[in-house]
């Protein structure tokens, strides 16, 4: 590198790029302030209850509401995490109990992977494999994308949680007895339930607030769902869908539905950044 | 009575010349220093008369502010947050902490050198001794090769690296890095160099090695040297200071004065106590 | 243990399915599927090109957008502010990164849009009229849209990654450089970036995989038309969207495959950049231990 230059001109380029550096930070918090702010406004004003409450009106009717998209996404988060937690939480269980080899780090390394892999693509998977088969839309098509896609998290945040139990733990329950097994179940994971928790809450956030894989899998719905094997609405799918219509009043609907949907999952956020941080404090007591 | 120590420093201690009156030149002139990390004073009312041309060590329990102290004298201290420093360091007749000083032109003329070598692993061993120099812009082309090549003299490791300069720093070993670390605080041509036990992380040859160094270089420049090691205090310095913390934990200088004098005869029971090892 | 087969097994079985589908499109095209840019599906000629077009383009652009706005605010969040700024920084962009991909589009379609449109792309084409890339009309929805979202959505994957990187160089190479008398911005940029510069380069590799993946906000904004745009102003089309848009009209069975074709491209191409990127933040993390 080179440099060189009086004193004075280098503290003048400090003091310059401290500035750009600071300004830089604020631009990168401007884009979350104009959303949520534009969210609250444009959403407050146009919610009622019949959002929550109402079945979509007939196409190029204003009224009505999403109800079946909130039970839609209800449902969906259910189906995705009724797949995802076992096979996520045993995973975690296995990578951080067990995990000191190469078949663990490979697993670790494709959960990574995993991770990575656009929404689209996983709703392209489970297209081929349940909506091919079914020959039709359904909830359980888009429980499964959204378990593929929450796996990664629980998996990830579950083996994390575990590996922060101090060994000493482990090592009074083997010294009373307990065999391997029973020392995790009964000892470790309950010590570690806090993290898995936060994980999984991680994990609904980030699902509930997933599109591209509902696309071709549940497809969304104006009824209500017909059973987990037909078509069902989803609170970010109708969003989209109002978003990109010309109706003014589907406009609206999404506002608001838009609001809700972000206080569901900054919610979710908050809560787990407040519960780890408490956490993190007791762990050091 | 001579115990084992004394024998031990009346063996290999260094003459030491006639107490010269503090002049002011290379040397360091302390006074009324205290530092603090927030509302934590870590040292207190520090006054000291460091020698040009001398080795000057500061000995002392852990913990009694010794790496303090010295980070105060090139101004290191105050980088981290909420530290602050009180009083006066004198260096050619300037306070460092006067008004309208910058702390980056003082760091130029007091170099470090640090506990563990670190040189920056991204750059070869060329391009680590020249980093200052490129730096503050004080060389190029021939005359940096120059003086980089002067620098590792210097420093004893030219003939171990001059056919691989533009090698991975990294690639040395720990003795040959701590080497290079002094080359390049040299490079910057400073009056002054600290350095904070800048053995206690090398084998018993390295650290013989630098000592030897360190001998060699105080012809240039002065130096103060942080030690744990009191044989090295003995072998290697003029001058040592002996700190301890008082009751707040604040850094206080116990006694000061020449390093066999320290060592044979200490004024203070304290400092008895300390090289006779009863505590540490 | 089991589910950790599972779990290989998924992969397996995504890679397998996904080869299968596209197989029928394969087979009708080969190669010159990514080259040839007509899309039509009426005449059942299927050409990704201009899809690719659009990843790439807008992906790049707006990772050359969010980068050095992401690496600076990392820089701010670690080396200048006070720890309670810092937090509070990291926090909100974190936040930014939880927000949905569709929640962004719909601010993007009646906030970002018609601001473009007004205050950005109107104005440009007035004052330099003759500017090829940057030719007209207004119409807000485009490439440029889209860049700009990308951007924003990338942005918070920067700025976690090189923090963590750089929060973990050792405090005595930053001493080193400053204890030479370098200034503070010196003492950032000749020790600390170089050492954290794999894990910052794994950051912006993360950064483009994350990028090119994304589909709903950018579907949102970016105008969604199969042709490669001559101005950034023009609508655009990118991988991702065009699955979205175009799967469930997909009637037949070469259509469906092309799509597949599409997703699979997709899928091989940021799982190529997922794994080197990790490998580079994974080297940083063992070089500072």
């Amino acid at each position: 590198m080179t440099g060189g230059g009086s004193l004075a001109r280098r503290q003048k380029l400090s003091s310059v790029m401290s500035g750009t550096v600071a300004a830089a930070s604020g631009l990168t918090v401007l884009p979350l302030a104009l959303v949520l702010g534009y969210i609250v406004v444009n959403g407050a004003v146009g919610l009622n209850l019949d959002l929550i409450t109402h079945l979509p009106a007939p196409v190029g009717e204003a009224g009505g509401g999403m109800a079946n998209a909130f039970l839609g996404t209800l449902v969906l988060v259910a189906l995705a995490s009724a797949i995802a937690l076992p096979v996520g939480i045993l995973t975690g269980i296995y990578l951080s109990e067990f995990g000191q080899n190469a078949f663990a780090d490979t697993l670790r390394f494709l959960t990574d992977v995993l991770t990575g892999v656009p929404s689209i693509v996983i709703g392209i998977v489970a297209y081929t494999l349940v909506v091919i088969p079914m020959q039709s839309f359904s909830a359980l098509a888009g429980g499964v994308a959204l378990a593929i896609i929450m796996v990664p998290t629980v998996t990830r945040t579950t083996e994390e949680a575990l590996k922060r139990v101090p060994p000493t733990i482990r090592e009074a329950a083997l010294a009373l007895g307990l065999h391997h097994w029973k020392t995790i179940l009964l000892v470790v994971v309950p010590a570690g339930l806090g993290g898995i928790v936060t994980g999984v809450m991680l994990g609904i956030a980030r699902i509930a607030g997933e599109t591209a894989p509902l696309l071709f899998t549940a497809f969304g719905s104006r009824f209500w769902p017909t059973g987990l094997t037909g078509p069902i609405a989803a609170v970010p799918l109708q969003i989209f869908q109002y978003a990109i219509a010309p109706y003014q009043d589907w406009h609206r609907q999404a506002w608001a539905a838009a609001l809700l949907l972000m206080l569901l999952v900054l919610g979710l956020n908050l809560v787990v950044r407040l519960a780890t941080r408490t956490g993190f404090q007791r762990e050091q007591a | 009575m001579i115990t084992m120590y004394e024998r031990l420093v009346q063996d290999v201690a260094p003459q030491i010349p006639a107490k010269t009156p503090a002049v002011d030149g290379s040397g360091l002139l302390v006074r009324n220093l205290s530092a603090y990390y927030g509302e934590f004073r870590a040292i207190q009312d520090i006054s000291l008369d460091v020698q040009e041309h001398r080795v000057t060590a500061l000995i002392g329990p852990s913990g009694c502010g010794k790496s303090t102290l010295i980070r105060c004298f090139n101004r290191l201290h105050e980088v981290a947050r909420g530290a602050r420093v009180e009083g006066q360091v004198r260096l050619q007749g300037i306070d460092l902490y006067g008004p309208g000083i910058d702390p980056v032109a003082v760091r130029r003329m007091v170099g470090m050198v640090f506990q563990r070598p670190n040189p920056f692993p991204t750059m070869s061993i060329f391009d680590n001794v020249a980093a200052g120099l490129r730096l503050n812009g004080l060389a190029g082309g021939s005359q940096l090769a120059l003086t980089v090549e002067s620098c590792l003299r210097q420093a004893a490791l030219w003939d171990e690296v001059k056919d691989k300069l533009r090698q991975p720093a990294m690639a040395l070993s720990g003795g040959q890095q701590q080497r290079l670390c002094i080359a390049r605080a040299l490079a910057v041509d400073p009056a002054v160099i600290l350095m904070d036990e800048p053995c206690s992380a090398l084998d018993p040859i390295s650290t013989l090695r630098i000592e030897d160094l360190i001998s060699e270089l105080k012809q240039q420049l002065t130096i103060v040297i942080v030690t744990h090691n009191m044989q090295q205090a003995a072998r290697v310095s003029d001058y040592t200071a002996f700190m301890m913390a008082n009751e707040s934990r604040a850094g206080e200088i116990v006694e000061f004065g020449a390093t066999r004098t320290i060592f044979t005869n200490p004024s203070d029971s304290r400092t008895e106590s300390y090289i006779t090892g009863r505590f540490g | 243990m089991s589910f950790g087969l599972l779990l290989l097994l998924l992969i397996a079985v995504m890679l397998v399915e996904m080869v299968n589908e596209s197989a029928v499109s394969f087979s009708r095209f080969g190669l010159g599927f990514l080259t040839s840019s007509t899309w039509d599906p009426q005449q059942r000629v299927f050409g990704a090109l201009p899809f690719i077009y659009g990843t790439v383009v807008s992906s790049l652009i707006g990772l050359a957008i969010a980068a050095p706005v992401g690496m600076a605010a990392a820089i701010f969040i670690v080396e200048l502010a006070p720890p309670w700024l810092g937090n509070a920084v990291s926090a909100l962009v974190e936040l930014l990164a939880a927000i949905p991909s569709v929640l962004l589009g719909l601010w993007g379609i009646f906030v970002m849009v018609p601001f473009l449109r007004a205050r950005v792309e109107q104005p440009i084409i007035e004052r330099l009229p003759n500017v090829p890339f940057l030719a007209g009309p207004a119409y807000g929805v485009g490439l440029l849209a889209g860049c700009l979202i990308l951007a924003v959505m990338v942005i918070p994957t920067i700025v976690a990654i090189s923090r963590d990187v750089m929060a973990v160089v050792p405090k005595d190479q930053r001493e080193a450089m400053l204890a030479l008398g370098a200034t503070r911005w010196e003492a950032t940029t000749w020790a600390v970036l170089p050492y954290a510069r794999s894990g910052i380069l794994g950051a912006v590799v993360l950064g483009l995989g994350r990028a090119l993946g994304e589909t709903m906000a950018v579907t949102m904004v970016i105008g969604n038309r199969s042709e490669i745009p001559a101005s950034l102003f023009q609508p655009a089309y990118t991988m991702a969207s065009v699955i979205a848009n175009e799967f469930t009209e997909a009637t037949y069975e070469l259509y469906i495959s092309a799509l597949i074709e599409i997703g699979l491209v997709l899928f091989l191409v940021t799982t190529a950049l997922n794994a080197a990127a990790r490998l580079l933040v994974w080297r940083t993390a063992r070089a500072a231990r």
